[in-house]
């Protein structure tokens, strides 16, 4: 990354600055390439910072900050609807987070989340249309094996273009949202309408057999063990298998990871299917467990608010539990604040801050102040 | 005394335990070609970075026009006329020629088409006055490297640079084009311009300069008039003085052929022939160094044999096997390790601990995992053993291995290499950047393996180490072996000068 004949640290500036006994000093910042791991504390501090930012807002408009998060808090955790809604809301955000997590371990940047669960939603749709009589085992199996292999494919489109002729994965990733969102238009307002829907676009409601079993009287599906399942599965996987290793190795220096006899290509591919695959899995379940039928708007953002997720667990397999369920949390908390009169994109500002700060801390991290003479 | 417009007193430089430049005193005039010359790490560019604000120096002073410069970055070394030409360019590659000579630049803020009109007319004046074809409108990367580089040279012409220091200009240059940049030079020369340029490049610096000053390990060793010298004395500064150097204790070698090869030849990124029907052989238990300046095919070689790197044609037998395609992986089973040249670059994962980078080559073998799961608690014992055993100074295991000192990351290195008893390894500039006692700790390592029947390919600038270490070296020049001589018979002189593209019995005859 830096240029080649400097070292790992380089002076960007320097400023001269007497100090008190007049003798001149300066202090310059320097960029130390190696400090590429940021401490433990960051995603922490940057919550907090994120909240004092919005509070400012919040303020302005003649509202009391500390009520405002308390309501939130309440809304997402402090009632068990409250607490359930939140993990379902989690459950897609754990899923895409952990294949944005996966991907972004051997740098490769997919942020095409959102597009990958909309193909997961949509062919999971299609085993309901295409055989609507499946007994239960074998329509969820269906669904799930569908929604995996279009999110993967999905991730294939963008992998191979990415692998063999150098296209920058996030363009390819970012564009196939919008032909996902696009198709799923096209499905839901033609050939799979509903046709007792009164012309509203949408697929017709699955059955019973269809949808995913939900605990008790919530809406809290069995999604969530998926996602909880992928996590374990994901983390042992990592931790204590050749794959795993060949991904720290990729991570951490892919020269290094060449010169081990390790083919990055492969791994890039793989890693895009697994990516598209649990987004799939999310799409699946959103339509399978919450919605029951597939319409527009599936996501609202999923895939997006994920990769906010994964950055603030530091892609750690276990903190994406913690920071998926605050942040499904954060969904809930905006829509309770809606009564008191605050619109719920206070939550997205709350998420931007959120990402704002991390990513600026991430790159502060970087440099250090030096004193020199 | 004369009044020169670049003088550098005791300037010293230190990047950790490694002095990079040693109390170098340097001074260039105005109107002069001055040639920096030096093997790759003598600290040429080190010294040049500090002219132009890339680094500071620790100790010493740097005086411009006889006056004491304070220069902290390279803004300060452009506000006193002191521009660098580095050896990759520093341009936008999607923006124009005269778009990224203008780049920075604070006066106009409306940039209509007729103040590119403007900039376009006065840029082609520039070039033209000093020789340089630049074309203005095109972008940068439809350019060659030579019009890059003439681009980058306008650049620093037009901020108003009157000491011009190139780094390693003709590097990246075709003969017809180093020849036009030599014309260029000269021009800015008659304009009384200050030209540095920094090269190992002996026959260019007789072709160019002036005056001649030779680096050696981060010291100034000499100053020269060219007219004074000759080929014959500069390569005898660059490789050093006859010192006696202390061979290392040795049996004769007896082994059996273990790694042939027969004019291979091998092209390059760009195209580029790196290796040219170059053609060795190492024996087991047999320390084989090659010689050379960087940039003659050492790198490739290096790559070829570990698999890294494609060859066209030739012929690899290694171990009594032709070695049919280029894959690490073969390389790793057939028990080829390799010690590569940057070891923070490819050998190492710095933000990884011991463990992790102890298990590069060998994660895949049964000892270490088995149906694709690591072994997590004997691959722990298993390096801290590896650890001890190469006296690896690391607080924990665990501890990224980027906090390791030089030394202790190359022992590291070599104990993940040797630990898997190579037959051959593959040691590129093994002690670049180690201080005396790490050096001595990888040649007793590189002893060891020699001793215990493993052939070892030492590919080494730094001469003396050739000549402790190696049984026999061979001098590789334009990617080819020209010569060749045992440890018994080496000599410095000649080996320079072969490294510099002379054979000796060519010199007898002129």
């Amino acid at each position: 990354m830096s240029p080649k004949n400097m070292s790992s640290s380089a002076v960007l500036e320097s400023t001269a600055v007497p100090d008190k006994s007049g003798k001149r000093f300066s202090l310059r910042l320097e960029y130390d390439s190696s400090r590429n791991r940021s401490p433990w504390w960051s995603p922490v501090l940057s919550v907090i910072l994120a909240l004092l930012l919005c509070a400012v807002f919040i303020a302005a408009n003649g509202m009391n900050p500390v009520t405002v998060y308390e309501k939130m808090f309440r809304g997402a955790f402090g009632t068990s609807y409250g607490f359930t809604e939140t993990l379902v809301k989690a459950i897609p955000l754990l899923l895409c987070g952990l294949g944005i997590a996966v991907a972004y371990r051997i740098s490769v940047w997919n942020i095409g989340a959102e597009g990958q669960l909309t193909v997961g939603a949509m062919a999971a749709t299609a085993v309901t249309i295409y055989f609507p009589d499946l007994p239960s085992f074998w329509a969820i199996s269906l669904m799930l094996v569908f929604g995996i292999a279009a999110g993967a494919l999905w991730g294939l489109m963008t992998a191979i273009p990415r692998t063999h002729f150098g296209v920058n994965e996030l363009i390819t990733s970012l564009m196939l949202n919008y032909v996902a969102l696009l198709a799923l238009d096209y499905v839901v307002f033609g050939p799979w309408k509903d046709p007792q829907g009164f012309n509203f676009p949408g697929s017709p409601m699955f059955t019973a057999a269809q949808s995913l079993p939900v605990l008790g009287t919530t809406r809290l599906h069995i999604g969530l063990v998926f996602g909880l399942v992928a996590v374990l599965i994901y983390f042992l996987l990592i931790k204590f298998t050749r794959w795993g290793y060949e991904l720290r190795l990729i991570g951490a220096n892919p020269n290094a990871a060449k010169y081990a006899g390790i083919h990055i290509k492969r791994h890039i591919i793989i890693v895009m299917l697994i990516s598209g695959g649990l987004a799939g899995i999310a799409g699946m379940a959103e339509v399978s467990g919450v919605t029951h039928k597939l319409m527009q708007g599936i996501s609202p953002g999923y895939g997006y608010t994920a990769i906010i997720v994964a950055w603030l667990a530091k892609l750690n397999p276990l903190g994406l539990i913690v920071t998926s369920v605050l942040f499904g949390g954060l969904i809930v908390g905006g829509y309770s604040v809606q009564t008191i009169g605050l619109p719920s994109s206070i939550s997205e500002l709350l998420q931007g801050a959120i990402l704002f700060f991390l990513i600026a801390g991430e790159m502060i991290h970087r440099f250090r102040i030096r004193r020199s003479a | 005394m004369q009044n020169h417009s670049v003088e550098m007193r005791g300037i010293v430089k230190r990047f950790g335990s490694v002095t990079a430049s040693d109390q170098v005193d340097f001074s260039a005039n105005a109107g002069e070609i001055h040639a920096l010359l030096g093997e790759n790490g003598a600290g040429k560019s080190t010294v040049m970075s500090m002219l132009s604000g890339v680094y500071r120096a620790d100790e010493g002073e740097i005086l411009i026009h006889g006056q004491t410069a304070k220069i902290r970055s390279p803004k300060d070394a452009a506000m006193l006329g002191v521009g660098m030409v580095f050896q990759n360019f520093r341009l936008v590659q999607t923006l124009t020629a005269a778009e990224n000579i203008v780049l920075g630049e604070k006066s106009s803020f409306w940039r209509g088409s007729k103040w590119i009109k403007n900039k376009h007319a006065e840029i082609e004046a520039l070039g033209e006055r000093f020789g340089l074809h630049v074309p203005v409108d095109r972008p940068i990367w439809q350019l060659s490297v030579g019009e890059q580089q003439r681009v980058e040279i306008v650049k620093t012409l037009y901020r108003g640079a009157d000491i011009i220091i190139l780094d390693e200009p003709t590097s990246v240059l075709t003969p017809g084009e180093v020849e036009q940049l030599f014309e260029t030079l000269r021009v800015m020369k008659k304009a009384g311009k200050t030209v540095i340029m920094t090269t190992h490049k002996m026959k260019e610096v007789m072709a160019s300069s002036d005056r001649i000053s030779v680096m050696r390990k981060g010291k100034m060793i000499a100053t020269l008039d060219t007219a004074k010298t000759g080929e014959l004395e500069l390569a005898r500064l660059m490789v050093g003085r006859e010192v006696i150097i202390t061979r290392q204790e040795r049996e004769a070698v007896q082994g059996k052929p273990l790694l042939t090869v027969n004019h291979l030849e091998v092209t390059a990124d760009h195209g580029r022939k790196a290796l040219e029907g170059l053609s060795l052989s190492v024996r087991a238990g047999e320390i084989v160094g090659i010689a050379g300046v960087a940039g003659n095919g050492q790198k490739e070689l290096a790559e070829v044999l570990t698999g890294l790197r494609a060859w066209k044609s030739g012929e690899i037998v290694f171990d009594g096997k032709p070695v049919k395609t280029a894959s690490v992986r073969g390389a790793i089973d057939a028990g080829i390790s390799h010690v590569p040249e940057n070891r923070m670059k490819s050998g190492l994962a710095g933000r990884l601990g011991s463990v992790d980078n102890l298990l590069f080559k060998s994660y895949r073998s049964s000892e270490h995992s088995r149906f694709g799961i690591l072994k997590a608690a004997k691959n722990r014992s298993w390096s801290q053993e590896l650890v001890q055993r190469f006296n690896v100074k690391t607080p924990e295991l665990d501890t990224p291995v980027q906090q390791l000192s030089g030394g202790n990351q190359q022992k590291l290195l070599f104990a993940r290499e040797v630990s898997h008893r190579p037959k051959l390894m593959v040691a590129v500039h093994p002690t670049q950047g180690l201080d005396v006692g790490a050096t001595a700790g990888v040649h007793e390592l590189l002893m060891e393996l020699r001793g215990s029947g493993s052939g070892v390919l030492l590919i080494s600038e730094d001469l003396d180490e050739l000549l402790q270490l190696s049984d026999r070296i061979l001098v590789i020049y334009g990617g080819s072996i020209i010569g060749e001589t045992d440890h018994e018979h080496a000599d410095r002189e000649e080996i320079g000068l072969m490294m510099a593209g002379i054979r000796h019995r060519e010199e007898n005859a002129v």
